[in-house]
């Protein structure tokens, strides 16, 4: 079971709450087709750093899952289906980068 | 540079020999996030450039993993592939 991080931008023209239900639709997909969801970060809006799509803005959004590597194909396809999204980026997680995922979560967890 | 009592005319720039290290394998960092943008922007001059091993002193095999960090970090929009006057 391989570990997968993907962060994607959504545009800026949705609302808050729309831009959480996108999120929430995705990650029904993930779970729905054989991904486990780890982590998940909404990190709202913020500033890009040169425009995409005529806009300077966009919500962030990160998911941590785990998955045998099938499902990667068919969440990419969907990404680019979808025109709420505007740039999307699939990583798949070495020991190190795990390691230091979960080290970040901990401590995050102990200052909240 | 130190302060030498003699005062010499022009000044002689001793050239010091700062031996280069590599910041990773001395912190021990093993993973270069791609995700935060402060952490990367040591290693881009003002236009956005990623620094050379020369400048920086890091090690191959670390300027691989910062190299893949920043291209990511571009494709993301978290750091511009060119800007003027950054930081």
């Amino acid at each position: 079971m391989n570990r997968y991080e993907t962060v994607f931008i959504l545009t800026p023209v949705l609302s808050e709450e729309q831009a959480k239900e996108a999120v929430k639709v995705y990650e029904d997909y993930i779970t729905k087709n054989g991904g486990k969801i780890k982590h998940n970060e909404f990190w709202g809006l913020k500033k890009l750093a040169y425009q995409i799509q005529k806009k300077s803005t966009g919500f962030y959004n990160l998911v941590e899952f785990e998955n045998d590597g099938t499902l990667i194909k068919k969440l990419e396809v969907e990404f680019k289906r979808d025109e709420r999204i505007m740039r999307f980026l699939t990583v798949r997680m070495e020991k190190d980068h795990v390691a230091f995922a979960e080290k970040t979560r901990n401590a995050a967890k102990a200052e909240a | 540079m130190a302060q030498s009592d003699i005062r010499y005319l022009t000044p002689i720039n001793i050239e010091i020999k700062k031996d280069k290290y590599c910041r990773f394998k001395k912190s021990g960092i093993k993973y270069i996030d791609y995700k935060n943008p402060d952490f990367l922007l040591k290693f881009i001059n003002e236009q956005g450039k990623i620094l050379p091993r020369r400048v920086t002193g890091t090690s191959q095999k670390f300027q691989k993993k910062v190299n893949k960090a920043v291209k990511r970090a571009r494709h993301l929009a978290i750091l511009p592939y060119v800007a003027d006057l950054m930081k």
